[in-house]
């Protein structure tokens, strides 16, 4: 099968699980929400090579920012996502020059640091954040004017679903093209970029801008969707799952963030039916094995017995 | 006429070591200009400080008599003076045909566009894969760099440098650690160089320096020692003592 048609089986795939499962819709809307995000981290880390630990700062911002605008009478959902992820994009792009030098470390410090400070702030204008008691009053109109949103998680879920799939052909769009070429480079050898022209600096700020603005739409989806927003949404274990996410499936390829989220939430939810007070145990276990065995090779052994499994009939002498 | 590429009173240095000190170079349009001396004469840094790796702490840079002392690299690169590393700098992980084709959008200022894929650019692809053809590049050029024999990567190595479409080229020992059975083809790619590029090449092999230069200086202890033909170079007597004396016993 060529890569094309695995990216067919892929998406006919998604968009069949809501069907499929109808009592999961809930469940699968939030990993359409997190398979989002981590597609955001993944323009970074996997094509850019920026680390981040604070990448719920844009989240958190999309997600206060859709919520804002939805209490404050801006119901249409659509509108909202994009104004939302504008938002972020804004943030991220003034928050991108603290993250163009320095070593994997400095960047882990300054955007958890980021994410921190922002964390702070929401919590300290509890006026229009509603602090610790979370955002409420969010009320949702109809997707486009059409679709309302419903206790089952049918338009959340068909919302979202839509929003990955549509980000997510950009994305693919921007690290096929050029400028995801020149992303390649800088994150491969700067110093040779630099000599073939390529203003390292600038092409990070604007991915690390896009990248925002993706997570920003992630978060603004988790409000629109649930019609509230809490401070959970800028907290340090979300900007750690998405990267555990990330590591999970693997970054670089795209499809590791929505892989992984999917991985991610069916054990969350599987282990915490089983084991509610410790089923972060198992994820962390999972984590390890994954890191000290290295994805690589996980996925090098798979195309290997693949390819065996795909020559053997070839190989049979013919009758 | 305005040089090329002029360097007037240069200066470097690392804490007390005067790494390049004073140094005041013109290089014509489309010279062939070899810059030689011992190990330690201030060869590389002099490329550093040319392309921008490095600052100089005196002195100016003008590129078609531009200044371009402060410009960062990429700048530089963009202005048409493209650059080889004595130690291959490649990206491991992409194929010379993506190398090459980065250098060649780069240069067209298309480094900005994401709404077209690569794979839809097909005449920049196209002079990709010619001119790594001319490269000898050719069945090599959908494989990762960092898995193409080393000889190979040297090649790689100038013609990134091409496809950036310099008026000034720097080559930095192109045939370093090369195996002597691969050296001709540096040497044939170095020879076909096109006319107008004017070439400024260090290097180690004689043998290279003096079919390939019209025009030799001699770096000693950072500074410019003797510049001339390769004739006058190669009977000047102290060149003699300092460097080719040496270097043919080492």
């Amino acid at each position: 099968m060529t890569a094309r048609r695995w990216e067919w089986a892929f998406w006919i795939a998604a968009i069949a699980v809501p069907f499929l499962f109808p009592g999961k819709r809930l469940l699968i809307n939030e990993i359409a929400i997190l398979a989002l995000f981590a597609l955001s981290l993944d323009l970074l880390l996997g094509y850019a090579g920026i680390v981040s630990l604070g990448h719920a700062a844009f989240f958190g911002v999309g997600a206060y920012a859709a919520g804002l605008l939805a209490k404050h009478g801006l119901t249409e959902p659509v509108a909202g996502l994009l104004l939302a992820s504008g938002a972020a994009a804004v943030v991220g792009f003034l928050s991108s020059f603290l993250v163009l030098r320095g070593s994997d470390l400095t960047r882990l410090m300054v955007t958890m640091g980021v994410a921190l400070m922002l964390l702070e702030v929401a919590n300290r204008f509890d006026g229009v954040t509603g602090g610790a008691d979370g955002l409420q009053g969010v009320t949702m109109g109809p997707v486009l004017g059409l679709f309302r949103f419903d206790l089952f998680g049918r338009t959340a879920c068909a919302y979202s679903l839509a929003t990955l799939l549509v980000l997510f052909l950009i994305a693919r769009r921007i690290v096929r093209s050029p400028f995801g070429l020149s992303l390649r480079a800088v994150k491969g050898n700067r110093l040779r970029a630099a000599a073939v022209g390529v203003p390292a600096d600038a092409r990070l700020v604007a991915i690390y801008t896009i990248a925002a603005a993706y997570a920003g739409a992630a978060g603004a989806l988790l409000a629109q969707t649930t019609q509230f927003v809490s401070l959970d949404v800028l907290d340090f274990h979300r900007s750690a799952d998405v990267l555990l996410v990330l590591v999970l499936g693997g970054s670089g390829y795209l499809y590791g963030g929505l892989i992984g989220a999917a991985i991610f939430k069916l054990m969350q939810d599987w282990l915490a039916a089983l084991t509610p007070q410790y089923w972060q145990f198992w994820i962390g276990l999972v984590l390890v094995l994954v890191v000290l065995a290295g994805r690589e090779r996980l996925s090098a052994t798979a195309a290997r017995l693949w390819a065996r499994l795909a020559r053997r009939p070839a190989r049979e002498p013919p009758a | 006429m305005i040089a090329a590429l002029e360097t007037v009173g240069l200066r470097k240095s690392f804490g007390a070591l005067a790494a390049t000190r004073d140094v005041s170079l013109r290089i014509e349009a489309g010279a062939r200009h070899a810059l030689i001396g011992p190990n330690g004469a201030g060869k590389t840094t002099l490329i550093n400080l040319l392309s921008g790796v490095l600052r100089p702490d005196a002195g100016r840079i003008l590129l078609d008599g531009a200044d371009i002392t402060f410009l960062p690299p990429h700048r530089r690169a963009r202005r048409g003076m493209t650059r080889t590393f004595q130690i291959n700098q490649l990206f491991a992980e992409m194929t010379p045909l993506e190398t090459v084709a980065l250098a060649l959008s780069e240069r067209r200022g298309l480094g900005r566009r994401w709404w077209r894929t690569l794979a839809a650019h097909a005449d920049m692809l196209d002079e990709a894969a010619a001119l790594l053809a001319r490269f000898g590049l050719g069945d090599a050029m959908r494989l990762r760099a960092s898995v193409l024999p080393y000889g190979k990567q040297r090649l790689l190595e100038i013609a990134i440098a091409i496809a950036g479409g310099p008026r000034v080229l720097l080559l930095d020992e192109p045939a370093a650690g090369v195996p002597e059975d691969e050296r001709h083809e540096i040497l044939s790619i170095v020879a076909a160089l096109p006319d107008d590029v004017a070439v400024v090449l260090i290097e180690h092999d004689m043998d290279l320096v003096f079919s390939f230069a019209r025009r030799i200086s001699v770096l000693v202890d950072g500074a410019l020692f003797v510049e001339g033909s390769p004739e006058e170079v190669a009977r000047d007597p102290g060149v003699r003592q300092v460097y080719l004396g040496e270097a043919r016993h080492g």
